[in-house]
């Protein structure tokens, strides 16, 4: 996914020269391609996330597009102050890219764990808030937080993800969850790059008969309130899945829309890290079967409900 | 106008808000207001019937704290009504205690949480730099704010982007919030810090307005690296009982010989050139 990302912005910033990348001296190998083909549009702000955020909001003042990348929680949790007060306040164009969503750092250790950057960012007004579900997603997700004026936070896989959306996106629209199947009962909603796992699940689960319904939400704000309550009408049990805190993420988006919702709704059960830091040694795959945020989690709470 | 009336305005409105504001800074206002008066007066491109014109020089308030006295500049220099200054505080204002950009005209970037806006203004210069413009960016911070890591993390960086567009004031009363800074994060020895980080230096008397203002235009002048104006100032400037008195960080001048010991020290200064706008 942050290939994917590298490569789209690339193609961006070739034909937009306001387009800048300030990394926190984060991304050996992946942003070369950006380095060596656009030098003059990619600034090293050294291992110090505040300064490189304020300097990214002085730049969009001024009229560029920003893109501060590092990984894990050191683009937002470091400098959140920064990011609500000088880029969020001021409207600046800045687009804040974490690489590393959830367990991706798995073995590096609980300091690399971004298990509760969406609650934060999500609380922040004037903050777009970005978590593609697959590669596909990541680059139309790029390119629409690159139009997007304002501040945005884009959070990203690693790399290695398998592709969901085969057959490519229609329409692609910043708050607004993308259908990936049709099913009944039972509707999984899922954001960033655990549809992975949702996708083993549904597969699993249809060899069984059993069809939910699945939509990735790569916008947890704006959240789509039209699509939850739509489906609240049309389901029993909606399941949210993150690879993110139980605090705060995504499924506490979904869960307030419903709560103010009037009459027939559909049951929500959630799938998250329970209000947890992981201290456990392993890699992303093996912290989401360590905190069920896995596929067998997902085949369980489906079938619970079906 | 010249500066040394501006600056008499400044410290005369600066009573005055916190005053009827019941606001807090006094001291700051006070401490500042002769870097704050020879930057809008003499050194800063500006333009009060064009805030944004692109050819302005940038100002920054890094210490927002001391937002009265860039609030009075502005409005002595014509960039909104006088008569709105008394607004500070108040509910519904445009001008908030610590600076606000909103709907205010010449106020470049809101700031009050210490340390952003030496960044952000650095981000500008950056800007300035990239796209050869001739704009020059004024950051005016203070010693306490100093602090704050994010300031070493601009002085870093500034000093590797050789961005000699780029100025940095030090409003050095030597004071913070609740004590001397030597008694609470040693500064000292100060100058020799910035030296240090690769940058020119000034050491000066942050009241003398000639040397303000040669240091000023001679930083704005840098060849190659960004610019410390390190201001030797004193907390409370110009009301003798708030001189060095940590009180005076929050506490406002309370009706009474407070409010009147402090007009009756101003006045004692007054340029004869200058009405108070407020009678007195």
């Amino acid at each position: 996914m942050r290939d994917t990302f590298v490569k789209t912005l690339l193609e961006i910033a070739k034909k937009d020269k306001n387009v800048y990348i300030v990394t926190g001296d984060l991304g050996f190998g992946v942003l070369k391609p950006f380095w060596t083909e656009l030098p003059e549009q990619i600034i090293n702000a050294g291992i110090a996330e505040q300064n490189m955020t304020s300097v990214a909001a002085g730049l969009a003042l001024e009229g560029k597009t920003v893109f501060t990348y590092s990984i894990g929680n050191f683009p937002t949790f470091r400098c959140i102050e920064q990011i609500r007060n000088d880029c969020a306040y001021h409207d600046a164009n800045v687009k804040v890219v974490c690489v590393g969503g959830g367990f991706v750092y798995g073995s590096l250790g609980m300091s690399h764990h971004a298990t509760e950057d969406l609650a934060v960012m999500r609380a922040l007004p004037n903050v777009t808030v970005v978590a593609p579900g697959d590669k596909v997603e990541a680059v139309e997700a790029t390119k629409a937080v690159y139009e997007k004026q304002g501040t945005c936070y884009l959070r990203l896989g690693r790399g290695g993800e398998k592709v969901i959306h085969e057959n490519g996106i229609e329409n692609f629209e910043i708050g607004k969850a993308i259908k990936v199947k049709d099913g009944k009962k039972v509707a999984i909603f899922s954001t960033g790059g655990i549809l992975d796992e949702v996708d083993e699940a549904v597969k699993s689960l249809e060899s069984e008969g059993i069809t939910p319904s699945v939509y990735s939400f790569h916008t947890v704000k704006p959240i789509d309130k039209e699509t939850i309550l739509s489906v609240s009408e049309n389901f029993d049990t909606i399941v949210t899945i993150e690879e993110h805190n139980l605090s705060g993420g995504f499924g506490s988006a979904v869960a307030e829309v419903l709560a103010e919702k009037d009459g027939k709704k559909a049951k929500l059960t959630r799938i998250a890290l329970d209000d947890k830091y992981s201290c456990i040694v392993g890699s992303q795959k093996y912290l989401r079967n360590a905190y069920s945020i896995n596929a067998q989690e997902i085949v369980k709470r489906v079938k619970e409900n079906w | 106008m010249t500066s040394i009336e501006l600056a008499w305005l400044i410290r005369r409105h600066g009573i005055e808000m916190t005053h009827l504001s019941h606001g807090s800074h006094i001291a700051s206002i006070l401490s500042v207001a002769d870097i704050v008066a020879v930057l809008y007066n003499d050194v800063a491109k500006i333009f009060p019937d064009d805030p944004k014109n692109p050819e302005r020089d940038r100002i920054v308030l890094s210490k927002g704290h001391a937002g009265a006295s860039i609030y009075a500049a502005l409005a002595e220099k014509g960039f909104f009504p006088i008569e709105e200054l008394k607004t500070h505080y108040a509910d519904g204002s445009r001008l908030s205690g610590h600076v606000s950009h909103k709907g205010v005209p010449g106020v470049e970037f809101s700031t009050g949480s210490l340390g952003h806006g030496i960044c952000v203004a650095e981000g500008m210069a950056l800007a300035g730099k990239i796209d050869k413009k001739d704009y020059h960016v004024f950051v005016i911070c203070g010693d306490g704010e100093c602090d704050e890591g994010s300031v070493w993390e601009c002085a870093l960086f500034a000093n590797h982007f050789g961005l000699n567009n780029f100025t940095v004031i030090v409003d050095h009363n030597k004071m913070q919030s609740l004590d001397y800074c030597d008694n609470t994060l040693a500064l000292s020895p100060f100058a020799e810090k910035w030296k240090s980080f690769g940058w020119n230096v000034y050491d000066i008397d942050g009241h003398n307005h000639d040397e303000l203002r040669n240091a000023m235009k001679s930083a704005k002048n840098s060849a190659v690296k960004p610019s410390v104006i390190i201001a030797n100032t004193v907390k409370g400037k110009g009301v003798s009982f708030m001189e060095n008195d940590i009180l005076w960080h929050y506490r406002f001048p309370h009706e009474g010989e407070e409010y009147d010991g402090a007009l009756a020290d101003l006045e004692k200064v007054r340029p004869a050139t200058v009405k108070s706008p407020y009678g007195r």
